[in-house]
């Protein structure tokens, strides 16, 4: 060990490049933390509905059934964008990227649809506590994949001026990572929420 | 609560009026130096935009210094109401938002930033890095803390404090129990310094797995970094817990949704559970870095390796799972059933195993050690009887059934003053006089040390020893004032007589850091107590880039193995060529941000959304204009690493 570690300057910092990989996947974690609270008081109160307006009554299957198919192509797309990043065509990448945002698009398009029509028909987060913690799971769900759209299109922006580099590289992995991430949310959602909601 | 949807600033107090004033004095005295001695280019390029880890920790620990004398001062005026029965000194309100920012500015805007000021002033050093993980989030960090808690304290003056309890427990902290924007500026002070620790404990995780010196094994890691590591693994999964349980809350609030309201089937039991899911491992996240700290106070000032190293390791990992499993314990009366309060008393019990552990081993560290008696290790001394009566009252707490008695009364109080203060306070001023000498470069003066150490000591156990009598007589937490009949008086009267102590002990401090700035013993060694581990192998202050050649770690205790058989920065080896050093740049961006999140959080206390959207907006045109920087970093040439080692005395 002496002997090899005489001057180890170098590799310390060729490093940083994992280090933030290693950070996302730490920061994935506590999200998952945060899903998990939500999906945890969502089961608690799925019941307490108050005497009135419950899942089953509200939930419309093709809606969610929509957007879930949505989502999951988004998350498609978006792995085809990395394989087209790791071929080095920067023309592929921005478009499988382009075809992701609008299904990303699309997907919040429906979400905030469906709200509004339950909102319309009186299901308002305050409207009961299932409905309170519905809106909050769902509604944080749809902010992150808001968010995402917007960090998203600032990654294209930095391929279209700088291209394929190693940190854009690095960028369009993170946020891939992240997108892909929020699909796994998405299934549960589907399955706790929308699934059993139904049934 | 009521009265404070009347005016923005709280009126009507004279204490408040008083604090108003001295408020305008103290900010016009600082803008009045900044001018007049043309320091603020100064402040703006040494400090607001620096990622300097050394200088992050220095700020982080003046906040929390200054974050104790207002807690501080909280806990003074409680005991002066409660000094003699039917007093009226504070009004009713006025104590009841007095105990909750006392409670919540020690937990998390004192012990988390002087956590983590240590955090940041000694692991790069300890594990032989020039810098952590991710600078520029490590500066993030602070300021997001340090605009948390203005937020909180701004309430003092402006909308009025919060006022139910440090955990705010709905369904008194929803909006019909406090109509007023108190709650929300304890929503948002919390939820955005909260933010902040959590990407604390992503930071130092990935710079102690990834940044540590070569050569350097976990298993030889000193036992702070192992408990900075242990602590760390808590707070990610502690912290995000709390960012839900706030914003859940405050869902509740701004939207009138009904998850822990007592209406339209809301439960607010799930908020106290979910808020001690948090809360339980909040109290391993600040105590176990103490526990790290004593294990490198005792090792060096008994001269000798710790004892039993590896148990020590172990324990503090167990300390930090078990703490994830013991939170019904604070509501065993919440009626969940035999079984479940079972479970959790044997829990809680199981993790008086470990910390007994470390306590028997420091102990074995010191037997037939050759103790020097310096203030740390006064300091840690100190501790370990008050944290081994701290600990027994706990066990007897977490028994079940007899908690039943207990609960939510001055006993309690008593108890986890014991272990908050004579675990955690003692523990970081050991850290603080230990690693004063490598952050200023000299040491603090010992004789007016010893006075403060003693005043401190005895006023503990006078101000906390009556409180165990007085929950055994009846007395609950929080009761406002009281009459002569309960058989109160004296021993309020005794505990109140010890926290002024205790506060003549922090004036002491005080007086002791001023008179050492100027008198103290200079350390031109880098290493003023013979110690252990590899902060003490660099000068003190350390220069900018810590490290000219990052230290070839052979065994635990590394630095003094190096000064044993004199290898690495201890001499001997041949002098190698300087390489120039990678650092991060400064950025202005950590701090535009997080004032950012402060005009949003402020915006939304007072639900002006208008505010809250553009404090937003500005939040994510920040992470926009970083994203797209591509130069964030240098590289420091040989010339000036030359021209620095020799100016501190260094051999180039």
């Amino acid at each position: 060990m002496a002997q090899s570690a005489i001057s180890m300057d170098a590799p310390q910092e060729h490093q940083h490049d994992t280090f933030k990989l290693l950070g996302f996947w730490i920061f994935l974690v506590t999200d998952c933390i945060i899903f998990a609270c939500l999906f945890a008081v969502y089961a608690v109160l799925r019941t307490h509905t108050d005497g009135d307006l419950t899942g089953r009554e509200l939930f419309e299957v093709k809606g969610f059934t929509a957007e879930t198919l949505i989502l999951l192509a988004s998350s498609f797309t978006s792995g085809l964008a990395s394989l087209a990043m790791h071929k080095g065509s920067k023309k592929q990448l921005l478009g499988w990227l382009t075809v992701t945002v609008l299904l990303g698009l699309s997907f919040v398009g429906l979400e905030i649809t469906e709200f509004a029509k339950m909102a319309s028909e009186g299901a308002r987060i305050s409207t009961n506590a299932f409905l309170s913690s519905f809106f909050t799971l769902v509604g944080t769900h749809g902010l992150h994949v808001s968010f995402g759209l917007i960090w998203m299109i600032g990654v294209m922006v930095q391929i279209a001026r700088f291209g394929i580099d190693s940190l854009t590289k690095e960028k369009v992995t993170i946020v891939g990572l992240y997108w892909h991430f929020l699909d796994v949310v998405w299934i549960f959602i589907f399955t706790v929420v929308y699934l059993l909601g139904v049934m | 609560m009521g009265e404070k949807a009347k005016g923005f600033f709280v009126t009507g107090d004279p204490l408040i009026y008083g604090a108003d004033v001295s408020i305008i004095i103290t900010l016009l005295g600082i803008l009045v130096f900044l001018t007049y001695f043309k320091k603020w280019g100064w402040l703006w390029s040494e400090w607001l935009t620096t990622v300097d880890h050394k200088k992050i920790g220095i700020m982080y620990l003046v906040s929390s210094l200054l974050m104790l004398f207002r807690g501080g001062v909280d806990a003074l005026l409680m005991r002066m109401q409660l000094a003699m029965p039917n007093t009226h000194f504070l009004q009713s309100q006025h104590y009841n938002e007095i105990f909750t920012t006392h409670g919540t500015i020690m937990i998390l805007f004192m012990a988390m930033p002087f956590m983590f000021a240590l955090f940041n002033i000694v692991i790069p050093l300890q594990i032989g890095a020039r810098d952590v993980a991710y600078p520029f989030l490590n500066a993030m960090s602070f300021w997001l803390f340090f605009f948390g808690a203005l937020l909180f304290n701004l309430s003092f003056v402006i909308g009025g404090s919060p006022d139910a309890g440090w955990l705010s427990y709905p369904p008194l902290s929803e909006l019909a129990g406090s109509p007023g924007p108190g709650q929300n500026f304890y929503i948002w002070g919390i939820q955005i310094s909260g933010i902040g620790s959590l990407a604390t404990g992503i930071n130092f995780l990935v710079t102690i797995l990834k940044m540590r010196a070569p050569g350097m094994k976990l298993m030889q890691m000193p036992l702070f970094t192992w408990s900075v590591l242990s602590s760390c693994i808590t707070i990610i999964f502690a912290f995000p817990v709390l960012t839900v349980t706030l914003a859940l809350l405050f869902v509740d609030r701004f939207f009138g949704a009904h998850i822990f309201t007592a209406a339209s089937g809301g439960n607010p039991m799930m908020y106290v559970n979910l808020i001690w899911m948090w809360g339980h491992p909040e109290v391993y996240i600040v105590v176990l870095p103490a526990f790290g700290i004593y294990s490198e106070i005792v090792s060096t000032f008994s001269k000798k390796k710790i004892f039993g190293y590896k148990s020590m390791v172990f324990s503090m990992i167990i300390i930090s799972v078990l703490g994830y499993f013991t939170w019904v314990h604070h509501f065993f009366t919440m009626g969940a059933g035999a079984d479940v309060n079972t479970f959790f008393a044997i829990t809680t019990m199981a993790i008086g195993i470990p910390t007994g552990v470390k306590i028997f081993n420091w102990l074995f560290t010191m037997f037939r050690g050759r103790i020097t008696m310096t203030q740390p290790m006064l300091w840690t001394l100190a501790f370990i009887p008050c944290f081994l009566v701290g600990g027994a009252t706990g066990v007897m707490l977490a028994a079940a059934p007899a908690d039943y008695q207990y609960h939510n009364s001055y006993f309690l109080i008593a108890h986890f003053h014991q272990t908050l203060i004579g675990g955690v306070v003692f523990g970081y001023l050991a850290g603080l006089y230990y690693w004063w000498p490598k952050m200023f470069g000299f040491k603090l003066n010992d004789r007016i040390g010893k006075w403060a150490f003693w005043t401190w000591n005895i006023g503990f156990y006078v101000c906390f020893m009556p409180q165990y009598a007085l929950g055994f007589m009846g007395m609950t937490r929080r009761v406002y004032t009281y009459g002569w009949d309960m058989g109160w008086a004296p021993y309020n009267l005794v505990s109140t007589a010890g926290a002024f102590l205790m506060g003549i002990g922090f004036i002491f401090q005080v007086w002791q850091i001023l008179y050492s700035i100027k008198h103290g013993e200079r350390d031109l060694t880098g290493d003023p107590w013979n110690g252990r581990t590899l902060e003490w192998s660099i000068p003190s202050p350390a220069p900018h880039y810590n490290f000219a050649h990052l230290p070839a770690v052979r065994s635990d205790d590394s630095w003094w193995d190096m000064k044993k058989h004199r290898y690495g920065a201890a001499g001997q080896d041949e002098i190698k060529e300087y390489a120039p050093i990678h650092m991060p740049k400064n950025s202005g961006i950590p701090f535009l941000m997080s004032a950012c999140w402060f005009v949003a959080g402020f915006g939304l206390t007072f639900e002006w959304i208008w505010l809250g959207i553009a404090g937003l907006a500005g939040i994510g045109i920040c992470l926009l204009a970083r994203s797209f920087q591509r130069n964030t970093d240098y590289y420091i040439p040989v010339d000036e690493i030359k021209r620095t080692e020799a100016s501190i005395g260094r051999v180039v």
